[in-house]
């Protein structure tokens, strides 16, 4: 599998009409998937892909959770939108998450829009679901990857591993069911989302119903997207996955193609060219609805209250071998979130280490070049896997 | 590889099983040697995030973190033992920390570097100079001590040193429950043996 960094290359997706997703590899679940908020969805399709093989004793399955507007393609181009993997530092023969040793599965979460069961979804009756969709949780997405790892024939997995709400999913996972996760590596992730997180989200939600193309979220029924408001919700949310030190760095108050400011409110600085790139490209790829969804997962994510009040309640004599890491200049999920989830997880007595990465690059760290990440989760894989008995 | 003697010296004061938390624990080196030889359970605290990889990569538990600030993550005897392996002196609160330490676990070890030996008195009585090589404010240790000085300061936070020995030219003499008075006269290194 070519693995090569793609990850600037836009996708062929110009026009309105989204491609089919019919093309992609899915897996309907085989029973009805209950969710917390009381419904429950039948014929659930769960879209993945895979890479390496499985080995004779199914103990070598690596299942790699994506982030909020990731997909089921982190070491590999995706067929639909021609990006590159998203993970391919990461994930790969010979890299960290070595794909002749492990096997790994990456789906697309519920609630998402590139294949798995979402908003954007035809309820039983053929319509297309939009805001009638019930309102979904982090717990309801791992419930779904558990369904569908089960339908898979896998009885554990060697690993759980993610980048931000890739993160929340992999706690998720190894609270629901921690005899079936060997190591557990969140990273760049929260046990909690805080008030600045949900009210950033908030304001991409608001410019996606000020959109008059959202249509009360019924806009594929109608033939119309909002686009802008999307692409606003984008740009918002991408100033928290960068740092101020490398926005300076990579933009300062540079003009754009420009010598001087026009006195006009074209995109006169690099930093605006670049956020409208930012939100122009989401469009063409992302769901607005399925952002309204999966933001608010994450906005109701809270471990330690869906646990009695006390974080450590929740991974009580877990046997989970866990490892985080944070990055110094994320200020989206800071690294002293991650010291109170270590700080939870050595008072619940769990085998537990946490490395903060110093890096410029903000959140967004996780997903470019950080050689003492990519070391660090190298090394600690390797020696997971011989105390699990994985062949190196 | 041959492993350090006074890595040796503190293997020998850990029973076999015990929690071990080894705090400045680097790459991971002297944990690696006592889940070995002791089949402890073997945790570390380091500050750089290039060491604490390294130890990841040896199969240990290590959290990156600061020994002054992030110690109160550890709850009340969750370790058997606490080691402090030529760290202390490096600390910005020293009695912070060793408290810290006798609190999270009964034992405490401790490694430091011994500046009542003779002739860094003599340094400093003879030519007026601190004896921290190579310059006194190249040095890393904040606060350097005697033995002496480190007892006193453990007796005041209710730590009883129960064995003390000597580290010169990388042999470790033998532990003994007393003989103060040669050993910070004599000894390069000094590792203490304490318990609450």
């Amino acid at each position: 599998m070519d693995i090569r960094h793609e990850a600037h290359r836009t996708g062929p997706m110009p026009d309105a009409t989204r491609p089919s997703l019919d093309a992609l590899r899915k897996l309907t679940l085989p029973a009805p998937l209950a969710l917390d908020c009381g419904e429950s969805l039948e014929e659930v399709e769960i879209a993945y892909e895979t890479w390496g093989e499985l080995n004779a004793d199914r103990t070598n399955a690596v299942l790699v959770c994506h982030a909020l507007t990731g997909d089921q393609y982190p070491a590999g181009p995706n067929p639909l939108t021609g990006r590159g993997a998203w993970w391919p530092r990461l994930i790969g023969p010979g890299k960290p998450v070595d794909t002749r040793r492990f096997h790994v599965i990456a789906t697309n979460v519920l609630g998402g829009c590139m294949g798995t069961t979402g908003p954007a979804s035809s309820r039983p009756d053929g319509r297309p679901w939009g805001t009638d969709f019930p309102v979904i949780t982090i717990a309801d997405m791992v419930r779904a990857q558990r369904a569908f790892v089960d339908a898979l024939g896998i009885d554990s997995l060697f690993c759980v591993l993610g980048g931000s709400m890739g993160g929340m999913q992999v706690m998720e996972w190894a609270v629901q069911a921690p005899e079936k996760v060997f190591c557990a590596l969140p990273i760049a992730s929260t046990a909690r989302h805080s008030a600045q997180n949900i009210a950033f989200y908030e304001v991409g939600r608001q410019a996606i119903m000020a959109d008059p193309d959202w249509c009360e979220g019924h806009y594929i029924a109608r033939g119309r997207r909002p686009d802008r408001g999307l692409a606003v919700a984008r740009m918002a949310a991408h100033i928290t996955y960068v740092s101020e030190s490398a926005l300076k760095r990579k933009f300062d108050r540079d003009l754009q193609d420009r010598a001087a400011t026009s006195f006009s409110f074209d995109a006169d600085f690099q930093i605006e060219s670049y956020l409208r790139h930012q939100g122009r490209s989401f469009v063409d790829r992302f769901d607005a609805n399925s952002y309204l969804y999966v933001t608010r997962a994450m906005d109701y994510f809270d471990l330690g209250a869906a646990h009695g009040g006390r974080l450590a309640n929740a991974f009580a004599g877990s046997p989970v071998r866990f490892c985080l890491f944070s990055f110094s200049s994320d200020w989206h999920y800071p690294p002293a979130e991650a010291m109170e989830l270590t700080r939870a997880l050595v008072a619940a007595g769990v085998d537990v280490s946490h490395i903060e990465i110093e890096t410029d690059k903000g959140h967004d760290a996780f997903l470019l070049e950080e050689p003492g990440f990519e070391a660090a989760v190298a090394g600690f894989l390797d020696a997971s896997a011989r105390q699990r008995g994985l062949a190196g | 590889m041959s492993a350090r003697a006074d890595h040796i010296a503190i293997v020998s004061r850990i029973p076999a099983g015990a929690r071990v938390l080894d705090v400045g624990c680097g790459d991971g080196e002297l944990l690696g040697l006592l889940r070995e030889s002791k089949g402890v359970d073997a945790r570390g605290l380091e500050l750089s995030s290039d060491l604490a990889g390294k130890a990841l990569a040896r199969g240990l538990s290590v959290i990156q973190g600061d020994a002054d600030s992030d110690l109160d993550i550890f709850p009340d005897d969750s370790f058997d033992v606490a080691i402090l392996s030529k760290a202390i002196q490096q600390m910005r609160d020293p009695a912070h920390v060793l408290s810290q330490l006798g609190r999270i676990a009964p034992e405490v070890l401790v490694s430091f570097r011994n500046l009542g030996r003779w002739p860094r008195r003599l340094q400093l009585l003879s030519k007026g100079r601190m004896p921290a090589p190579p310059l006194w404010h190249d040095s890393d240790a904040l606060h350097p001590c005697t033995a002496s000085d480190m007892v006193s300061l453990a007796r005041e936070l209710g730590l009883t040193t129960q064995a003390m020995a000597p580290v010169d030219d990388g042999v470790v003499g033998k532990f003994r429950n007393g003989g103060l008075v040669r050993l910070n006269w004599s000894a390069d290194e000094v590792i203490l043996h304490l318990s609450r």
